[in-house]
C-alpha cells in the first residue's frame, strides 16, 4: 500500500456537493499533478461533517487543518502554500461566529467540543466508496464476532444489556423489539432499514448513508444473524440519490468480499440486501406503511396487531429499525454493551443525532450523549442565539414534537424527559425558534406538512389535522374566534386519542404545547388582531410616521399596488385596504419613516 | 363438474383450456384468480386468444385453434415420458394404459410444437406442473367442445386427468363449465335425444319400463334427433311441426341461413319465449312465457348443485310460467298429469323417475342446495364425484389422435374466424341488450391482431366485412393482440351482424356440436 | 383450540379464538357501531367508530381490528368511548352534505344511522362552505354512479374490489384532504380495470356509488328481497331479487355476502346485478299470437292452446311422432324441461327431444 505524506478530505455530502465540492476536488488533483505532488499527498471524497452552511468542507492531515467555504480558485492556493510550502491558508480558515477567530484545528472547533461522535466517527474521515477504509476503521469486525462466536441468541443480549432504543422516534428498547421477532415462528423474516427521512429539515440519516454506508448494512447484517432473518431491505427515499449510489457501491462491495451474499465469511449464515426506493411520502416513514409500500401497494398504515414481528413484510416476522439505530450495532457488539451504555442518562444510553437548524449561530449535524440538556446543544454547540436576540423556543421532533420554552433549557435530553414536557425526541430534528417567531405560525408550519402527507385512511387525521389548520389559518389571518382556542386543544386531544398510527396520533403535538406555553401569543392574534412576532403577514400593519417622512415619493413609487399617495416633499400615507403588506415601502424609505407592527 | 366451487381452494395447478372464465363464468374466474393472487396454485392458461386470465398464467400456452388433442396428447407424452404419472392409480382404476402410451408416443413435444406452434418447453412446463399437483384441477368450456373433433378433446382431457389420478379429492377435477344457468338441469331432465332423466337411455328397456312404470305410458326406443339434426331434417321435410320453447335458433344456431329455409319449411311452428325473437317471427303460433323472476323452480349449476329460484314478481299481461303451458298442452292432447299442479309437485315427479335427484326436496333445499347424486332424502349430495372411485369399477382411457379441423385457412379463406361471448353479452342478447348492458356495449366488434390490422389497412373502429363459404357479416375493428395474427373473434349476440351467418353447421359425429370455434374466413375492408 | 372467555360490557362472553372484538361482539348479541368494517372484507381501521375501551389499556382500541384476547374486559359505551365517536363522526360530517332527502342512500345510509345512534345533527366544527363540492358527478356508464363528493372514504369497495372482484381497479389516490378513491391516474372508471360487477356499489355505506337504474325504482323501506338464482351462466350465484312492494316491480338486484347458501358466497358480475332490465321490457310477449298470412293477431290462451294441440295432433296422426320436433331450453327450470321431455316422449311418441345444450 502506498504511504502519503498528507491526506486531503474533501466532503461529498449532498450539502458541500451541492456546494461544489465535486469540481473542488477536481482541482486539487489538478493542481497537486501539476506540482507532481499527486504521488505524496492523497485526495479523498468523503461523507457529511455536519457543518454544511460552511461547506464545501476541507481538511487537511496530518495537521487536521480544517478549511471551509473552499471554492475552486481556492485550491492553488492551499496546494502551493499548504501542501507544497507548509503554511496554513489562514483566510480559508473556519472562523468561529462567537469569538469570531480563526480556527485551525478539527477538534477546537466548539461546534465539535460538545459533541461525541460514535456513529458519525467514520463520517467525513473515510470515502465512503471504499470498503477498504471502513475495514481500516475496525469495519465488519463486528459483524465476524457475532456470526463465528456469537449465538444469535447472545448477541440479542448483548443488544439487551446495551440498552439501545428505537432511534426513528418511538424510543422502543432495540434489544427486546428483536427478541420479539426472534422469537416469531417461521423460516422466512425479514430485516428492513428505515432510511425514509421526511422530517422537514432532517437529515441525519442521509449523512450516515452517505458517510458510512457499511456501518449499516453491518447493522443489519448482524441484526438479521440475531433474528433468523436472510433478507433485508432498506427503505430510502428516492430524493436522497446520493445516498442509494453509495449503499449500491456499498452492496456491491460487501459482496464482492464475501460478507454479504451466501455464507458470509464461511459460516452457514447467508443474507440478500435489496433497496427499495421511495417515493417521497411522509407516512411511509410509518413502519406498516413502508411495508406496504415495499410490497407494492399505496403506502398506509396497516393496524396493529398484528405487529410486524409477528407479521410484517409478505406477512413474514419483520423488524425495522431506523438508520441510526442500525449503524449504532456495530459499535455496540464490538466495544460491548457496557462501554455504550456507560454514556447517557438510566434509561437512555449512548448518542443521539439531531439536525441543528433555526436561529442559532451554528447549524448543522451534531451528536451528542444522551442526558445532555438544551441549554448546552443551543449556546455551546450552536453558539447562540443569531443577532443575539432572545431565546423563545425549540421545536424537537419535527412535525410530531412540539416546543420546549425557556424553563426547559436545563432539562436534559432524553426520551422521558422530553416526552414528560409534552415534545419527543423524534427522529432528531431540533429548530431553535427565537423572538421573531411567530409561535401560531410555526404549529400552523408543522400542521400544514401533517395534513399535506396525511394518507387520507382514518378519519381523524385526514379531516382532523384540516380543520385544525383552518382554524390556525383563520387564527394568523386576524379572523379568529375566542372559542378557537378550545376547539384546537378538544380536536387535537381526540385527534390524538383516536388516529390510526403515530402521524395522526402526533401531528396535534405542535399545536398543544405552543397552546400550553403560548397561549397568550394565540389570544394576541384572536383578541387583538396582532402577531406579537410580527411574523403573520395579515395581521401586519406598515404605517409612515408622518412627523419623520421627508416626502421623497421613494415609497410610492415602489409600492407594487400604489397604495401610498401624498404630495412631493409632503407627508405620505398609506391605504390599508389596499396594502398587500409586502414590506417593499419600509424597505426602501431612506429615513426610517416607515415602520410595521 | 366432478368438484365443486370449494375445491378450488385446494388445487395447487389449475389448467385452464378454452374458457374465457373471466369473461364468461366470471365469479368462477375470481375464484381461480384468487387462488392464483394468493400464490396458492400454479395457473396454466391454454388458449388461442390472450384472455384475461393468461395475465396471472405461470405458462401460457397460445396453441392453434383446434389442436388442443396434440397439445393434451403431448402433455401425456412428457409426463409418460418423465415418469410423472399416478402409475398406482392407473393400475387399480383405469383400463386401457397401454393403448394410451402407444398413441401418445409420437406426441413429442417437438412434434406437437410443430402442430400447435408452441414452444415444446412450455408443453414440457405445463406438464410438468399438472402432474406435480399434489391437486391439480381442469376446467374447460366450449373452446373445448364446440369444434367437430369436442369429443376427442373431451375424452383426451379425460385422459389426462385419469393419467395423473386427478379426480375423486378436492382441488383435483375435469370441471367443464356450463355455459347457461340450467343446461345441466336440462341435461339432468332427459332433454336429449336418447335419454330420459337421469340419463337412463332408452335404448336399454330397464329405462322404457321404469318409464311406464312411473309414466304409465311406452315410450320409444330409437333415440331422436339432435337439435342440429332436427334442423336438417326440417330442411329436408322429415320433421313437419317443431315446438320451440325459450331458444332463438336463428340466432344461436350454426349457418344461420339454413336456419332461416329449414324453419320456413316447417309446417307448424310453435315458439314459446318472452320475446317476439327473429325465430318467434316466423312462428304459426306464438305463446307468451314468464320470465325469470316471474316463476317458481328448480336451476341445477355446473357443479350439479340443485337450487332453488323463486318468483318474485307477476308477469305481465298474460303471460303465463312454462310449466303452467306445458302442462295445458299436455293435458289438452290427453296427458293424464293430474298429479302435477305446481313447480313442487312437478318436482316431485322428477325425483320419482330420476335415481340421482330422488333424495331432493323443496323443504330440504330450503336450506340451500343439494348436489346429486342425492338418492335418498337423509343423503348429503356429492359435492365431489369419484371419491371412492369410479362407479363401474374401472373407467378407460380412450385415446385419440389428433384430426385437422373440418375447416381451415386457405387462400380463398386465409383467416381463421372464431365465436363466443363478450362479459356485458349474453348469447343471442334477447335480454342483455334489453338491459344495462345492452347501454355499456351497443354493437359487435371484430377482434383483428395489429399485425393483420396493418396489412388490411384498417383502423381501430373502422368497418371490415368477414365473409365465409356460408355468409358474410360486417362490423367494426377492434385491434387487439388478444386475438393472434391470422385470427379474427366475432362475439355472436348481435342478431343484426349474425356471426353464425359465417359458421358451418358441421358437426362432432357423437355430440352433435357444432365447430363454431373455427371457421375459415376472408377479410376486407368495408 | 378453545373459545376465548371475556367480558364485554360486564357481560361474560365466549368467541372463537382468532375473533377480532367487533367480531365477537357481533357474535353475542352486542352491537358496536363501524362505517368501514363489512363482512365482506378484511378489517381495515379506518373510520375509528368503532373505537372501544379495554381495562389495563390506556388507549381507546378499533374493535374491528383488535384480536380479543382471554380475559379481555371491554367497555364499549362509556363517556370516553362516545366522546371520541362522536368527535370522529363530527369530523366526516363537516365535509358530507347533508342533503338526505334526495339522496338514494337514504334510509339505507350507515352514517345516518350512527349519527343518529349517537344523536349527531350536525357537526359542530362545520363552518360554511365545508361541504365537499369538489368532486364531479360521474354517471358516464349505464350501471353506477360515482358522487365522491359524499365519499367518506371507508375503502370498502376498494376492499372489495380486491378481495372479493379480484380486480384492484380502483385505490386511494392523493393525500390529506384531497384523498379520493380512483381508478389509476387519468383513466376514467369506464377506461378502467373496473367490470361493472357492481360489488363496490352494494357495500357503499353512503350514497358516494349508487345503482343508475335503481334510481326512482324504491325507498329501502319499501323493499322486499326475494332469495333466487341468477338467469345467465352456469355458476348459479345467490342473488336476491329487490322488489318494490308497492309497484310490485324489480328495484334492482343485490347479493348477500353472509348468506351461507350462497355458492357464490356474494359475488356477483355485471350481468347477474345490471342486466335484469329485460324483464321490465316493453317488448315482452303479453298475449299468444297467431300468425295471418305475414303478421299476427292476438289471440286467448283457450284459442292458442287449442290450435297447438290440433296442429300437433294432426301431424302426429298423420306422419307419426317423429315427424314432430321439441326443442326445450337450458334457460328454463328443471320442472319445465321436465314436462317438456314427458310432452315428447310420453305425449307424442317421439324422442326427438334436445335443447342447445352444445351452443
Amino acid at each position: 500500500m502506498a504511504l502519503y505524506r498528507a491526506h486531503v478530505l474533501i466532503c461529498h455530502g449532498t450539502g458541500c456537493a451541492s456546494g461544489g465540492s465535486p469540481k473542488v476536488l477536481e482541482t486539487f488533483r489538478e493542481e497537486l499533478q501539476k506540482k507532481n505532488l499527486d504521488k505524496e499527498v492523497l485526495v479523498i471524497a468523503t461523507g457529511c461533517h455536519g457543518m454544511c452552511e460552511f461547506g464545501p468542507i476541507v481538511v487537511v492531515y496530518p495537521e487536521g487543518t480544517f478549511y471551509s467555504q473552499v471554492k475552486p480558485e481556492d485550491v492553488a492556493e492551499i496546494v502551493e502554500e499548504h501542501l507544497y510550502k507548509g503554511r496554513i491558508v489562514n483566510r480559508l480558515l473556519y472562523k468561529e461566529p462567537i469569538s469570531a477567530q480563526k480556527v485551525c484545528h478539527y477538534k477546537e472547533i466548539p461546534f465539535y467540543g460538545k459533541q461525541h461522535r460514535i456513529v458519525l466517527s467514520n463520517c467525513g474521515y473515510i470515502n465512503p466508496d471504499n470498503i477498504d477504509e471502513y475495514i481500516s476503521r475496525d469495519g465488519y469486525q463486528a459483524l465476524g464476532k457475532c456470526i463465528t462466536e456469537m449465538s444469535p441468541a447472545a448477541v440479542i443480549e448483548e443488544m439487551k444489556k446495551s440498552g439501545l432504543r428505537g432511534r426513528g422516534g418511538g424510543g422502543f428498547p432495540t434489544g427486546l423489539k428483536w427478541s420479539f421477532c426472534a422469537a416469531s415462528p417461521g423460516n422466512k423474516k425479514y430485516v428492513i432499514c428505515n432510511a425514509d427521512e421526511g422530517d422537514p429539515g432532517a437529515f441525519m440519516d442521509r449523512s450516515i448513508l452517505e458517510g458510512d454506508p457499511h456501518a449499516v448494512l453491518e447493522g443489519m447484517m448482524i441484526g438479521a444473524y440475531a433474528m433468523g432473518a436472510d433478507e433485508g431491505y432498506i427503505y430510502c427515499r428516492a430524493e436522497y440519490p446520493l445516498a442509494i449510489k453509495r449503499l449500491q457501491t456499498a452492496i456491491h462491495q460487501a459482496t464482492e468480499y464475501g460478507l454479504l451474499g451466501e455464507n458470509v465469511l464461511g459460516t452457514d449464515f447467508s443474507f440478500d440486501l435489496h433497496i427499495k426506493e421511495g417515493a417521497g411520502a411522509f407516512v411511509c416513514g410509518e413502519e406498516t406503511a413502508l411495508m406496504a409500500s415495499i410490497e407494492g401497494q399505496r403506502g398506509m398504515p396497516r393496524p396493529r396487531p398484528p405487529f410486524p414481528a409477528v407479521k410484517g413484510l409478505w406477512g413474514k416476522p419483520t423488524n425495522i429499525n431506523n438508520v441510526e439505530t442500525w449503524a449504532n450495532v456495530p459499535r455496540i457488539m464490538l466495544q460491548g454493551a457496557e462501554c455504550f451504555a456507560a454514556m447517557g442518562t438510566e434509561k437512555s444510553k449512548g448518542t443521539k443525532v439531531f439536525a441543528l437548524t433555526g436561529k442559532v449561530k451554528n447549524t448543522g449535524l451534531v451528536e451528542v450523549p444522551m442526558g445532555i440538556t438544551i441549554r448546552e446543544i443551543v449556546y455551546e454547540i450552536g453558539g447562540g442565539i443569531i443577532g443575539d436576540k432572545k431565546f423563545k423556543a425549540v421545536q424537537i421532533g419535527g412535525p410530531s414534537g412540539g416546543c420546549l420554552v425557556e424553563e426547559h433549557l436545563d432539562l436534559p435530553v432524553d426520551y422521558e424527559s422530553l416526552t414528560a414536557a409534552g415534545a419527543i425526541m423524534g427522529s432528531g430534528g431540533l429548530v431553535v425558534l427565537d423572538e421573531s417567531n411567530c409561535m401560531v405560525d410555526t404549529a400552523k408550519f408543522f400542521l400544514e406538512f401533517t395534513q399535506r402527507e396525511s394518507c387520507g385512511k382514518c378519519v381523524p387525521c385526514r379531516e382532523g389535522t384540516k380543520k385544525m389548520l383552518d382554524i390556525l389559518t383563520r387564527i394568523t389571518e386576524g379572523n379568529g374566534k375566542p372559542e378557537d382556542l378550545d376547539t384546537l386543544q378538544y380536536l387535537g386531544e381526540q385527534i390524538k386519542a383516536t388516529s390510526l398510527c403515530a402521524l395522526g396520533g402526533t401531528a396535534p403535538n405542535p399545536v398543544l404545547t405552543t397552546l400550553k406555553y403560548f397561549r397568550h401569543e394565540y389570544e394576541a392574534h384572536i383578541n387583538e388582531k396582532r402577531c406579537p412576532a410580527g411574523a403573520c403577514q395579515s395581521l401586519l400593519r406598515y404605517t409612515i410616521d408622518p412627523a419623520k417622512c421627508i416626502g421623497c415619493t421613494k415609497c410610492a413609487r415602489n409600492c407594487p399596488v400604489n397604495c401610498i399617495s401624498g404630495k412631493v416633499k409632503e407627508p405620505h400615507l398609506i391605504d390599508q385596504e389596499k396594502c398587500i403588506k409586502c414590506g417593499a415601502c419600509m424597505a426602501n424609505c431612506p429615513v426610517g419613516a416607515i415602520s410595521k407592527g | 363438474m366432478t368438484n365443486d366451487f370449494e375445491s378450488i381452494k385446494s388445487a395447487d395447478t389449475i389448467l385452464i383450456i378454452g374458457s374465457n372464465t373471466t369473461e364468461n363464468h366470471p365469479v368462477i374466474g375470481s375464484f381461480i384468480k384468487e387462488q392464483k393472487r394468493k400464490g396458492k396454485c400454479t395457473l396454466i392458461v391454454c388458449d388461442p386468444r390472450k384472455i384475461e386470465m393468461a395475465k396471472y398464467a405461470d405458462v401460457y400456452i397460445r396453441q392453434k385453434s383446434g389442436s388442443d388433442v396434440a397439445l393434451l396428447n403431448g402433455l401425456m407424452h412428457v409426463i409418460i415420458r418423465e415418469n410423472l404419472h399416478a402409475a398406482e392409480f392407473v393400475e387399480k382404476n383405469v383400463n386401457n394404459f397401454d393403448k394410451l402410451r402407444e398413441t401418445v408416443a409420437r406426441y413429442t413435444p417437438e412434434y406437437v410444437s410443430g402442430i400447435t406452434g408452441v414452444a415444446p418447453e412450455l408443453i414440457e412446463d405445463a406438464a410438468r406442473a399438472y402432474a406435480r399437483g399434489p391437486n391439480s384441477a381442469i376446467f374447460y368450456t366450449m373452446g373445448i367442445t364446440q369444434h367437430v373433433t369436442g369429443t376427442n378433446n373431451v375424452r383426451t382431457v379425460a385422459n389426462l386427468a385419469l393419467l395423473c389420478g386427478m379426480l375423486g379429492r378436492p382441488g383435483t377435477g375435469v370441471n367443464p363449465l356450463r355455459g347457461q344457468n340450467n343446461v345441466q338441469g336440462a341435461c339432468d331432465m332427459g332433454c336429449l335425444p336418447d335419454v330420459i332423466p337421469g340419463y337412463q337411455k332408452v335404448a336399454l328397456p330397464a329405462a322404457r319400463q321404469k318409464a311406464k312404470d312411473v309414466w304409465g305410458a311406452d315410450i320409444p326406443e330409437t333415440p331422436g334427433l339432435s337439435v342440429v339434426e332436427m334442423m336438417e331434417a326440417a330442411g329436408e321435410g322429415k320433421i313437419r311441426g317443431l315446438y320451440i320453447m325459450g331458444e332463438n335458433s336463428m340466432v344461436t344456431e350454426p349457418d344461420s341461413g339454413h336456419v332461416r329455409h329449414a324453419l320456413k319449411n316447417l309446417e307448424f311452428l310453435v315458439v314459446q319465449d318472452i320475446f317476439l325473437t327473429e325465430t318467434a317471427e316466423l312462428a304459426h303460433v306464438v305463446l307468451p312465457a314468464s320470465s325469470w323472476g316471474e316463476k317458481d323452480g328448480t336451476f341445477t349449476n355446473t357443479c350439479r348443485a340443485v337450487q332453488r329460484v323463486r318468483k318474485a314478481v307477476d308477469s305481465p299481461g298474460e303471460a303465463r310460467p312454462d310449466w303452467e303451458i306445458l302442462l295445458a298442452v299436455g293435458k289438452r292432447m290427453g296427458a293424464p298429469w293430474d298429479d302435477m299442479t305446481s313447480p313442487e309437485t312437478i318436482f316431485n315427479a322428477i325425483a320419482k323417475i330420476t335415481p340421482s335427484y330422488a333424495g331432493i326436496t323443496y323443504g330440504r333445499l330450503e336450506g340451500g342446495s343439494l348436489n346429486w347424486p342425492c338418492p335418498a332424502c337423509d343423503h348429503p349430495g356429492t359435492p365431489i364425484l369419484y371419491t371412492a372411485g369410479f362407479p363401474r369399477g374401472k373407467a378407460d382411457f380412450s385415446p385419440c389422435e389428433w384430426q385437422a379441423p373440418h375447416e381451415w385457412p386457405d387462400e380463398e379463406y386465409p383467416f381463421l374466424a372464431t365465436t363466443g361471448r363478450v362479459l356485458y353479452h349474453y348469447h343471442s342478447g334477447s335480454m342483455t341488450r334489453r338491459s344495462s348492458t345492452g347501454d355499456f356495449i351497443k354493437e359487435m366488434a371484430i377482434e383483428v391482431n395489429p399485425a393483420d390490422a396493418r396489412s388490411l389497412g384498417c383502423n381501430d373502429g373502422e368497418m371490415i366485412r368477414v365473409s365465409s363459404r356460408r355468409g358474410s357479416v360486417a362490423g367494426a375493428v377492434k385491434v387487439t393482440d388478444r386475438v393472434p395474427a391470422g385470427m379474427v373473434f366475432l362475439p355472436f349476440h348481435f342478431s343484426e351482424t349474425p356471426a353464425n351467418s359465417l359458421t358451418s353447421s358441421q358437426v362432432d359425429p357423437v355430440s352433435k356440436t357444432p365447430g363454431f370455434k373455427v371457421s375459415a374466413v376472408r377479410v376486407e375492408k368495408s | 383450540m378453545d373459545a376465548i372467555q371475556a367480558i364485554i360490557n360486564g357481560k361474560e362472553i365466549s368467541a372463537e379464538p382468532g375473533m377480532t372484538i367487533l367480531q365477537a361482539a357481533k357474535a353475542n348479541g352486542i352491537h358496536i357501531p363501524t362505517l368501514c368494517d363489512h363482512p365482506a372484507v378484511s378489517p381495515f381501521g379506518a373510520c375509528r367508530i368503532c373505537l372501544v375501551e379495554a381495562e389495563k389499556n390506556p388507549k381507546l382500541l378499533p374493535a374491528c381490528t383488535t384480536p380479543l384476547t382471554p380475559g379481555m374486559v371491554v367497555f364499549t359505551n362509556t363517556p370516553k368511548v362516545i366522546e371520541a365517536r362522536k368527535a370522529v363522526l363530527e369530523l366526516i360530517l363537516v365535509r358530507h352534505p347533508l342533503n338526505c332527502f334526495s339522496c338514494p342512500s337514504n334510509g339505507k345510509c350507515e352514517l345516518q344511522d350512527v349519527a343518529y345512534e349517537l344523536g349527531v345533527k350536525e357537526s359542530s366544527y362545520a363552518d360554511p362552505g365545508d361541504t365537499n363540492t369538489s368532486h364531479e358527478y360521474e354517471d358516464a356508464n349505464p350501471f353506477y354512479v360515482r358522487d365522491l363528493n359524499k365519499c367518506i372514504l371507508c375503502g370498502r369497495c376498494v376492499r372489495v374490489c380486491e378481495e372479493q372482484a379480484q380486480y384492484h381497479a380502483i385505490d386511494f389516490q392523493g393525500r390529506g384532504i384531497r384523498t379520493s378513491i380512483q381508478p389509476p391516474v387519468g383513466s376514467p372508471i369506464e377506461l378502467s380495470d373496473c367490470v361493472f360487477c357492481g360489488q363496490c356499489v352494494q357495500v357503499c355505506p353512503v350514497g358516494a356509488l349508487s345503482e343508475k337504474t335503481a334510481l326512482g325504482m324504491g325507498r329501502p323501506w319499501d323493499i322486499e328481497k326475494v332469495k333466487t338464482v341468477c338467469s345467465y351462466c352456469g355458476v348459479g350465484c345467490e342473488v336476491e331479487i329487490n322488489v318494490n312492494r308497492k309497484t310490485g316491480k324489480i328495484a334492482n338486484v343485490t347479493t348477500n355476502y353472509s348468506s351461507p347458501t350462497a355458492l357464490n358466497k356474494g359475488r356477483s358480475c355485471v350481468k347477474g346485478r345490471f342486466a335484469w332490465q329485460f324483464v321490465n321490457s316493453e317488448d315482452r310477449l303479453t298475449t299468444p299470437l297467431i300468425r295471418e298470412g305475414d303478421t299476427f293477431r292476438k289471440a286467448s290462451w283457450d284459442e292458442a292452446l287449442s290450435l297447438v294441440a290440433e296442429k300437433l295432433g294432426s301431424i302426429k296422426e298423420r306422419h307419426g311422432g317423429d315427424a314432430l320436433g321439441f326443442f326445450s331450453s337450458a334457460r328454463c327450470t328443471n320442472e319445465e324441461n321436465y314436462l317438456m321431455q314427458r310432452l315428447a316422449r310420453e305425449v307424442m311418441g317421439t324422442n326427438n327431444v334436445d335443447h342447445c345444450a352444445h351452443l
